[in-house]
């Protein structure tokens, strides 16, 4: 096995076992980005020479943590002193953050080394990275599909071995759809169990950041260090810390499952319910009770969705006004001028689309039918999963209804492309802790994937649930195979 | 129909900055001045991932002036998004609150033009952060933005539109000035901007139910502007209706160099807030404890205050009025007053040549430079006749220039007054000498010419003689010739 296909903990047992130095591993993913990014795109900004000066500081300042060394990949709407942060949007195409978000600071405390910043929509808004405005990002399994998104990016290149592992964020499934589509392992935290301080925006109250890596023991891992209470972020849980690898107990004997009958209804495909089925029987064999339960507000959560995440949007994203920073248009002649030709030529459509909608559902007169009324559905929303999480330990659905498809092929079809959100937006809407696991490939050997749903602050839940099912099948060692 | 037929309905939206030493949502200071952008972060600056979060002092604060005007205290609370485009705005909203203002329903009582009690009821308080500055050039090279004042907390003051003249809001403004000086929460620096007020002026006929369409005069910062401006608002509403037109509710500015008002159309047709609960921050929840905490810790006010000192001090309602209205100068008294014992002194000398000084040099209070203890010291010299209240006066100004102990300065400059009685006299006899004509005028029974020699006798020595022995002197001297 090559460095690169190696999972963080593997490298780490490596290390400890002097089979291998730290050089060899930097070594390793650089050399894999510059074989594999002409194909996959994933990067928006590669920190070559940055990653060797910092492991270099990093060696030398002698860090004692065990993750000292290892690299990471980092979605492109965290910010990064010194290392421009995108948003993979024209709008923010030069921008440097003068200061390193909050899971940044913990990040580099570890003395992990940045290899690069990660493709995405633009601003997050997507579920495909094809809204991104410098490059469409393929799918290591077969580079004529999207790689999911918005954290597409990071998917892709956790994926294809050019990072060990990446942060991504979650707004409506941007971490767990792309994952899923990937073939890797993809976890949304509680809301507020990670600091928001320097994500920028997309929609604050439903955006939370998480990791995407190659198996669950080292979400993990990776979960121990950017978990925490920060100052800087009121909507951050004052939580003691926790070791969430001390959760992984590989046994799920009498662990309660419950399987929401709405999301396998139509337009679910026959494939990857074929998939799921089968998850649930490994579980029951596994000792576990599974048992059919209903979500009935689901049909109102992607709706309720729509109007939150735009409505929030669309105010976030006011401060991109040509003013301070960012992209100014040349062509103006008065103020309004500068707000209206800025913001027209520096967002993109899907972008233009969100804030629109967003700011006619805030509109005097549209409020009350429109933002009040999703969040009293947020409301219901949250009560469905407290009801049913007074049975069940953990609700196990699809994360995606379908595989990764064609690049292009809903591009001009908004409203199918927010479909594609349906099993995610209820976890983010009540605030839950959900992630994504790999469980096969289908006859096009497109990774299929399933999601587990926790309590509030039950990561340890889900984790274990995940690793036990990860550990006692084999669909971890599927590769992708890059085919055109 | 004359003005007499017309009511006026006037409502005051007061915006007072919060005197906390950092701001509102990040830990920049809110110092006044500073070279432009070096009071601010990247949180005030609104850069992509920034979040807020709320400086409980000024939670404390505006629940201070809730209570200190009898206003109700909502113990759930929350902040809102006020979303519109401006560049002196970074976020492109203002974080303030909309629908549950910390503060709602109180009320102050004023007087009006007739000396009667009005009680003038306040709308709501809520909390919100300040906006930058635009520096505009002059010589057509653009605006500049200047962050430093972003993000300082201000309360907003809401009255209902009870005040029903110019001299009503005047004192309105004035109480409120000087119960939020009393209770340290706002400076009140009105030169600064850190107190301004929105004047809401309409007109209707008398005994007509239905109120009239308002103007709105924004930003007003002077007593006198805003009395000014209400008054050409009055009068051109009532010439407007007088002659068959209706007013138009619009934004006014007022100008004070034309002494007109003028419409700003170009501040937006009819702005669209989109108010919504601003999802980076949490709910603003408040215990019965801590409210009343904040009660017991409230100084006494203004109000109260002005009780004793007529009780106590024996002053006049007029002085314990004057006296009150100005938290510094009210301690000035106390504190000088406790010190040498003569309240009398301590009221004339702070509302007389003090006042008159501090309007002169266009002072606050606060900026008075000396202490209790050199106006006590002062008060005490005269008293002893050590200086004459001539000389007082000169050492008054000197303590505004260059503070320093009374005795020190008359020392320093030769002030001490002449109480030799070899040196007065002979002063006398050159006086008497020289206006032969006022000691006919006095023996001719002129009681007055005695004031002109004493006069005459105080140039000489430069207001140094002792004014009590030139008067006896004088007597003296002209019953001799
Ligand atoms: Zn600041």
């Amino acid at each position: 096995m090559e460095i690169y296909e190696l999972t963080v903990h593997e490298l780490l047992e490596k290390l400890y076992k002097k089979e291998i130095t730290k050089e060899e591993i930097l070594t390793s993913y650089q050399n894999r980005i510059n074989e594999k990014e002409k194909d996959v795109q994933a990067f928006v900004t590669i920190t070559e020479e940055e990653a060797k000066e910092q492991f270099k500081k990093v060696q030398e300042g002698n860090n004692t943590s065990k993750l000292a060394g290892i690299p990471i990949g980092i979605k492109d709407n965290i910010c990064t002193k010194g290392i421009k942060t995108t948003c993979a949007s024209k709008m923010l195409e030069n921008f440097v953050s003068p200061y390193d978000a909050t899971v940044m600071d913990k990040i580099n405390a570890e003395g992990m080394v940045t290899l690069g910043k990660l493709n995405m929509d633009e601003f997050a808004m997507g579920g495909s990275t094809e809204h991104s405005y410098f490059k469409k990002t393929k799918n290591p399994w077969n580079l004529n599909k999207v790689p999911g998104g918005s954290s597409g990016g990071s998917a892709a290149a956790v994926a294809a071995g050019m990072v060990p592992w990446a942060l991504g964020s979650d707004t409506g499934g941007s971490i767990r759809q792309p994952a899923s589509f990937c073939g890797i392992v993809g976890l949304k935290p509680t809301y507020g169990l990670v600091s928001r301080f320097g994500l920028v925006a997309f929609a604050s109250s439903l955006d939370q950041i998480g990791t995407l890596t190659k198996d669950v023991e080292d979400s993990a891992l990776l979960l121990n260090v950017i978990a925490g209470h920060d100052e800087k972020d009121s909507t951050s849980a004052a939580k003691e810390k926790e070791d969430y690898t001390k959760a992984l107990k590989n046994d799920v004997k009498g662990l309660k499952i419950g399987v929401p009958k709405e999301y396998f209804g139509e337009g679910i495909n026959e494939e990857v319910k074929a998939s799921i089925e089968k998850v649930i029987e490994k579980y029951r064999e596994l000792g576990a009770t599974v048992e059919e339960c209903s979500l009935d507000v689901a049909d109102y959560a992607l709706a309720t969705y729509y109007i939150i995440a735009c409505a929030e949007a669309s105010s976030n994203l006011g401060r991109f006004d040509g003013i301070r920073y960012g992209y100014r248009t040349k062509n103006y002649e008065n103020l309004k001028d500068i707000y209206r030709n800025s913001r027209s030529e520096g967002f993109g459509a899907e972008v233009k689309r969100r804030i629109i909608l967003g700011t006619y559902v805030l509109s005097s007169g549209y409020y009350d039918a429109y933002y009040k009324k999703a969040q009293q559905v947020r409301t219901l929303v949250k009560n469905e999963f407290a009801r049913n999480f007074e049975k069940y330990d953990v609700i196990l659905t699809p994360t995606a209804s379908n595989v990764a498809f064609d690049i292009g092929s809903k591009i001009n079809d908004p409203l199918e492309m927010y479909l594609a959100d349906l099993c995610t937006v209820p976890v983010n809407i009540a605030g839950l802790p959900g992630i994504s696991v790999p469980c096969g490939l289908n006859s096009e050997k497109m990774p299929i994937g399933f999601q587990l749903i926790g309590k509030p602050f039950a990561e340890s839940t889900i984790l274990n649930a995940a690793y036990t099912y990860e550990q006692n099948t084999d669909f971890k060692k599927n590769k992708p195979e890059f085919k055109n | 129909m004359s003005r007499e037929d017309y009511e006026v309905v006037i409502g005051l939206e007061v915006h007072a900055e919060l005197a906390t030493k950092t701001k509102i949502f990040c830990s920049c200071p809110t110092e006044f001045g500073g070279e432009p952008n070096t009071h601010c972060c990247p949180i005030c600056m609104a850069l992509p991932g920034t979040l807020p979060v709320l400086n409980e002092k000024v939670v404390e604060y505006a629940v201070r002036a809730g209570l200190a005007t009898n206003c109700e205290i909502e113990q759930n609370s929350k902040n809102d998004r006020k979303n519109y485009f401006y560049p002196d705005l970074p976020k492109a909203y203002q974080i303030s609150q909309y629908d549950r203002p910390l503060c709602k329903r109180g009320s102050i009582e004023i007087e009006n033009e007739k000396g009667e009690k009005r009680t003038i009821r306040i709308t709501r308080i809520h909390i919100e952060e300040d906006a930058g500055k635009l520096n505009h050039d002059e010589f057509g090279g653009g605006s500049l933005v200047d962050l430093n004042r972003a993000g300082v907390p201000l309360i907003e003051i809401v009255s209902e539109p009870d005040i029903r003249s110019s001299v009503e809001a005047e004192n309105y403004l004035r109480k409120l000035k000087s119960i939020l000086e009393y209770i340290e929460v706002s400076d009140c620096k009105m030169q600064e901007g850190s107190l301004r007020a929105d004047v809401n002026v309409s007109v209707r006929k008398k005994g007509e139910t239905k109120l009239g369409t308002r103007t709105e005069m924004k930003n007003m910062n002077s007593f006198r502007s805003i009395v000014r401006g209400i008054e050409y608002e009055i009068d051109r509403q009532i010439d407007l209706i007088e002659d068959g037109g209706v007013v138009e509710q619009e934004t006014l500015r007022w100008d004070d160099v034309s002494g007109r008002t003028f419409s700003m159309r170009d501040k937006e047709d009819a702005q669209d807030y989109r108010y919504f609960p601003d999802p980076d921050l949490v709910a603003i929840r408040l215990s019965d404890e801590y409210i009343e905490n904040i009660r017991k810790s409230l100084p006494e006010l203004p109000e109260s205050r002005r009780e004793r000192y007529i009780e106590e001090y024996k002053l006049t309602e007029r002085e314990a009025n004057l006296l009150t209205a100005s938290k510094y100068l009210s301690n000035l008294f106390e504190s000088t007053t406790s010190i040498c014992g003569n309240a009398k002194a301590a009221c004339n000398w702070i509302l007389s040549d003090i006042s008159r000084i501090l309007n002169e040099r266009e002072m606050e209070p606060n900026e008075i430079p000396f202490t209790s203890d050199h106006l006590a010291e002062l008060i005490a010299l005269i008293e002893k006749g050590t200086i004459s209240s001539a000389i007082a006066k000169k050492v008054l100004e000197e303590l505004f220039e260059n503070p320093n102990k009374p005795s020190k300065i008359i020392e320093e400059k030769g002030w001490i007054q002449i109480s030799d009685e070899g040196a007065i006299r002979e002063v006398v006899l050159k006086v008497l000498q020289a206006t032969p004509q006022s000691v006919a005028d006095f023996k001719a029974g002129k009681e007055k010419a005695i004031g002109f020699l004493v006069g005459q006798a105080m140039k000489e020595t430069k207001g140094k003689a002792n004014p009590q022995m030139l008067n006896k002197m004088f007597v003296e001297e002209i019953n001799k010739m």
